[in-house]
C-alpha cells in the first residue's frame, strides 16, 4: 500500500465536496492511516469554488497539500479541475466530473465557459479520467449520491479495500440512504479504470 | 487496543476544543459567531451540564463568561479574531481582577482572509494585555491546550486565551477523549479589592500583575507544552500553532523548539536551543511576533527576512523561502472564469441590492454578513465596508461632512445580527445628532454567514427554544427614529419605491427589509413555487440577469442564431432559469415586463 498521499477535492458550494472527503477520510483511518483533512467554511461557500485538503500517512503533519504535491484530484466540476493546475504534478490523477456549472461572469455573457479546458491537463502528461456522475447516481436512484459516485471512482486510485468504503458508508450514513450510496459508490467505481 | 482505538474520535479543531473545554468542567459559555470560531460554541452547546449561549456581541460574551467565573465556575468566551477587538474592553481589565473559576478566552484568527476583513494577528493582545496565550498545532492539542488552560487560569488568577487559526480551526484528525472533571460548585464570594477597578484598587492589583508575569515567566520554561525536539543539522527552528507542521514537513530531520504557549516566551529556553544551533530560524505566519521578542532577548535569528508576512504559509512556501533551490516550479494557474461566492438563489436581500443598484448616485455603506456580496456585479451595490456595525455611523458621519449637498445620497445597509452587535448604538447617535442618513435593517431572521446561528430578533435559543423576539419597529421607535417603514423585499417594485421615498427624506428613516432567509432548514423544507423561462417570450432585454441570480443564465445567440430560434435579428440572447437551483422567490418574475418568467402552479392549488 502507498505509505501516504494526497487528496485534493474541489468543486462548487453545495455539491457536497465535504461529504464526498469524509467518506474517503473515514476509509483512510479505517485503513491505518493517520489522516488529515482541511475545509473551507463561512463566506467561502455560498456557491463559490470550494476544496477539501485531504493527507493520510504514517504521521501527518501538514493539513494543506503543497502546490505541485496532489496525486490525487476529485473535481466535481471541469472548471474546478482546471482551476487547481498549481497543485499537481506529472504523475496525478484527476477524476473530473463532466457537469458544468456555469461561473457568474458566464452566467451573465461577459465570459465564456473555456472549451476543451482539460486537455490543458492532458498536454501536461497528468492522467485525467471523466465521470458522468451525475448520470451514475441518477441510475443508482438518487440525484444527490453523485459525491459518492465520485468517491467510487476515485477510489481506484487508491489501495485500500472497497469494503472498507463500503463500511464506512455503514457506519456514517443514516440507515435509509445506505442502499442507495453503496450502489452509487459501486456504479461509481465500475465507472472508470485506473 | 481495540478498546483504546474507541477512544480516539475524528474531529474538527473547533470540535476538539468544545470538548476539551467539556471535560475541563466548564459550566457557562458565550460567544458571538464568526469563522473560523462558530463551530466551538455550536458542539459545546449539544453537551450536557454546560450553559452556552449566542451573546448579541463579542464584548458582551466576554462579560457573560467573565461573571461566571466570579461566580466560581470554569468559563469560556469564543470569538473570531476581530471579535476580540470589540471584546478589548473587558479584555485589558479582566487582566486586572483575575478569575475566579478558571476564564479561557478562544480567538480565532484568519490568516489568508477566507472569511474575514482582516488578517490581524491576535498574539498582539496577549502582550498587550499582559495574559497568558496558548495556541495549538492540530485538533488533538486544541484539546489538550483547554485542560492546560483552565488549569494555568486558576494557578496564575488570569484569563488565558487560546488562539487558532483557520487551519486548526477547520482541520480534522485524530483526537483521544478523555473524562470529565469534576469542579467546585458556583458561589457568590466577594472580593472587591480584587474586583472593584477603582483607580485605587487597580493600582494595587496592577503591582499584582507584574508579580503573576515574573510567575508565568518562569512556569513557561518547564511548561510541557514547550519542548526542544532534537535533529540533526546546523540550523534550528522555533516556532509554534500550524506552522510548526509545515516545518516538520519541510525539514523533517532539524531540531525544533515548539511553543505551545507563545506569551510569554521561555527565555532561558530559546537561549538554550539558540545556542545549540548555528543558525536560528523563525517561522511563524503574519507578524514577527516571536522574532521581535526572540531578538529583544538580544538573540539572532532569521525570521520575516525569509518567510512571508502576509497570508498562510505551507510547507512549500517555508521550504522555498529558506532553501530556494531545492524546491520546484509548480504548473502556471490556468486563466479561467472566476467562481466567487454569490448571494443565494432566492435571497432576499437582493431585491434591496437590486433597487439601490438603479440609485447610481447614493452612496451605500455597507456591512459585514451575507450581504456583503451585494458589493459583486452585476449588482455592485455596496460602496463601503468597514467592521460590524460601521455602516450606520459611516454613513452618519459622510451625512455630517456633506451636509446639504448629500441629502438623499447616503444610505447604510446592515443585517439583523449586524444591526443588534454594534448598529444600535450607531442608530441611536445618528437619531440624537439629527442624521438625514437613511438605514436599511436587512432581517432575514438569523445570522446567517455563519451557518444560521439564532439572535435575538430571531424569537429562538441556542437549542431552537422559544425565547424572547426583539420587535426591530419599536426599538427604533424608542431610539427616537422619525420614520420607520417595513418592506417585502421580494415585492421588487414596492421595495423600489419605498428606497427612492425614504432615501430622499430629509428625515433619518429605517427601512426595515423583512423576509427569511431561504437557507433556514424551516424556509428550505417549505414546498415553494419554482418559476420557469419561457425563452420564446424572452427579447433579451436582461433586466432579470442583471439580478445576479445564480439560477438564472445568459445563453449569448450571434445573428443568426437568433433568428434561427425565431427572434428577432438583432437579439443577443436570453436567459433561462436553471430550475433546479430556483428558490421561487419570484423577483425576476417581478421584474420582466415581458411575461417570459411564470410560475408552475401548485397541484391541487
Amino acid at each position: 500500500m502507498k505509505p501516504s498521499g494526497n487528496i485534493l477535492f474541489t468543486g462548487v458550494g453545495g455539491q457536497g465536496i465535504l461529504l464526498a472527503s469524509e467518506l474517503t477520510a473515514h476509509a483512510q483511518l479505517a485503513a491505518g492511516f493517520d489522516v488529515k483533512k482541511s475545509e473551507v467554511h463561512g463566506m467561502a461557500q455560498r456557491g463559490g469554488s470550494v476544496e477539501a485538503h485531504l493527507r493520510y500517512g504514517e504521521k501527518v503533519y501538514s493539513p494543506l497539500i503543497d502546490p505541485g504535491a496532489a496525486d490525487i484530484l476529485v473535481a466535481f466540476e471541469i472548471l474546478e479541475a482546471a482551476r487547481y493546475l498549481p497543485y499537481l504534478h506529472k504523475d496525478s490523477a484527476v477524476v473530473v466530473n463532466t457537469q458544468k456549472i456555469l461561473p457568474p461572469a458566464v452566467a451573465l455573457g461577459k465570459a465564456e465557459y473555456p472549451a476543451n479546458i482539460l486537455d490543458e491537463l492532458r498536454s501536461r502528461q497528468i492522467n485525467v479520467v471523466v465521470i458522468d456522475a451525475l448520470a451514475v447516481a441518477q441510475e443508482a436512484g438518487e440525484l444527490l449520491t453523485v459525491n459518492v459516485a465520485m468517491v467510487g471512482a476515485m477510489s481506484n486510485f487508491l489501495a485500500v479495500d472497497q469494503e472498507i468504503f463500503l463500511q464506512v458508508i455503514d457506519t456514517t450514513v443514516k440507515e435509509q440512504f445506505r442502499r442507495v450510496n453503496k450502489k452509487a459508490f459501486l456504479a461509481g467505481r465500475a465507472a472508470v479504470h485506473a | 487496543m481495540a478498546e483504546e482505538l474507541q477512544e480516539q474520535l475524528w474531529l474538527s479543531g473547533n470540535e476538539a476544543i468544545a470538548l476539551g473545554a467539556w471535560e475541563a468542567g466548564v459550566r457557562v459559555a458565550s460567544g458571538y459567531p464568526g469563522t473560523p470560531s462558530t463551530e466551538i460554541m455550536e458542539n459545546l452547546a449539544g453537551y450536557e451540564g454546560v450553559y452556552t449561549e449566542w451573546a448579541p456581541n463579542e464584548k458582551a460574551g466576554l462579560e457573560v463568561a467573565l461573571g461566571a467565573s466570579f461566580a466560581g465556575a470554569r468559563a469560556l468566551a469564543t470569538m473570531k479574531h476581530v471579535g476580540l477587538n470589540v471584546a478589548a474592553d473587558p479584555l485589558f481589565t479582566s487582566a486586572y481582577t483575575g478569575v475566579r473559576g478558571g476564564l479561557v478566552i478562544i480567538t480565532a484568527d484568519d490568516p489568508e482572509m477566507h472569511s474575514s476583513q482582516n488578517e490581524q494577528d491576535n498574539r498582539n493582545y496577549a502582550f498587550a494585555a499582559k495574559m497568558p496565550m496558548l495556541e495549538p498545532s492540530d485538533p488533538a492539542e486544541a484539546r489538550s491546550m483547554m485542560q492546560r488552560a483552565y488549569s494555568l487560569s486558576e494557578e496564575l488568577d488570569t484569563p488565558v486565551l487560546l488562539r487558532t487559526t483557520t487551519r486548526i480551526a477547520h482541520v480534522k484528525g485524530v483526537v483521544p477523549k478523555g473524562e470529565r472533571q469534576q469542579t467546585p460548585e458556583p458561589s457568590i464570594e466577594k472580593t472587591p479589592a480584587k474586583l472593584v477597578m477603582l483607580p485605587g484598587l487597580a493600582k494595587l492589583r496592577r503591582l499584582a500583575m507584574e508579580e503573576r508575569m515574573a510567575k508565568m515567566r518562569e512556569l513557561a520554561e518547564t511548561l510541557p507544552e514547550n519542548r526542544i525536539e532534537p535533529g540533526e543539522g546546523r540550523r534550528g527552528f522555533i516556532c509554534a500553532g500550524v506552522a510548526y507542521n509545515y516545518v516538520k514537513e519541510a525539514f523533517p530531520k532539524a531540531p525544533v523548539l515548539k511553543l505551545g504557549m507563545v506569551w510569554p516566551l521561555p527565555e532561558q529556553k530559546i537561549r538554550e536551543f539558540a545556542a545549540s544551533v548555528d543558525e536560528l530560524m523563525v517561522v511563524e505566519e503574519l507578524d514577527p511576533f516571536l522574532e521581535t521578542h526572540i531578538k529583544a532577548m538580544g538573540i539572532t535569528c532569521h525570521g520575516k527576512d525569509l518567510i512571508p508576512s502576509r497570508g498562510e504559509l505551507n510547507s512549500f512556501l517555508v521550504r522555498k523561502a529558506i532553501e530556494p533551490d531545492s524546491v520546484g516550479e509548480p504548473f502556471k494557474p490556468l486563466e479561467l472564469p472566476m467562481r466567487p461566492p454569490n448571494m443565494c438563489a432566492g435571497c432576499p436581500h437582493r431585491g434591496i441590492f437590486y433597487g439601490l443598484s438603479k440609485m447610481k448616485d447614493v452612496f451605500v455603506s455597507g456591512d459585514i454578513g451575507c450581504y456583503t456580496l451585494g458589493f459583486l456585479p452585476p449588482l455592485s451595490a455596496i460602496d463601503a465596508c468597514v467592521c460590524m456595525g460601521a455602516s450606520i455611523t459611516v454613513a452618519h458621519g459622510m451625512a455630517k461632512a456633506l451636509g446639504d449637498s448629500g441629502t438623499g445620497k447616503v444610505v447604510a445597509v446592515l443585517g439583523d445580527s449586524t444591526f443588534m452587535h454594534s448598529g444600535i448604538t450607531g442608530l441611536l447617535n445618528a437619531v440624537y445628532n439629527s442624521s438625514y442618513a437613511s438605514v436599511i435593517i436587512l432581517d432575514n431572521r438569523t445570522t446567517a454567514m455563519t451557518g444560521h446561528q439564532p439572535n435575538p430578533a430571531s424569537g429562538k435559543g441556542i437549542h431552537g427554544d422559544v425565547a424572547p423576539q426583539l420587535d426591530l419597529e419599536k426599538l427604533c421607535q424608542a431610539l427616537g427614529v422619525p420614520r420607520v417603514v417595513v418592506v417585502n423585499p421580494h415585492d421588487v417594485e414596492a421595495t423600489r419605491e419605498v428606497l427612492k421615498e425614504e432615501i430622499a427624506s430629509p428625515d433619518l428613516s429605517v427601512i426595515i427589509s423583512r423576509a427569511p432567509c431561504v437557507l433556514l432548514p424551516e424556509e428550505a423544507r417549505r414546498k415553494k413555487p419554482v418559476y420557469y423561462t419561457k425563452t420564446e417570450n424572452c427579447t433579451g432585454c436582461t433586466l432579470c440577469v442583471q439580478m445576479g441570480c445564480p439560477a438564472i443564465s445568459w445563453t449569448p445567440l450571434g445573428p443568426e442564431e437568433a433568428v434561427a430560434r425565431g427572434y428577432r435579428e438583432k437579439q443577443k440572447g436570453f436567459a433561462r432559469i436553471t430550475e433546479l437551483q430556483c428558490n421561487g422567490c419570484g423577483q425576476c418574475a417581478a421584474v420582466c415586463k415581458f411575461e417570459a418568467i411564470t410560475r408552475y402552479e401548485e397541484e391541487g392549488a
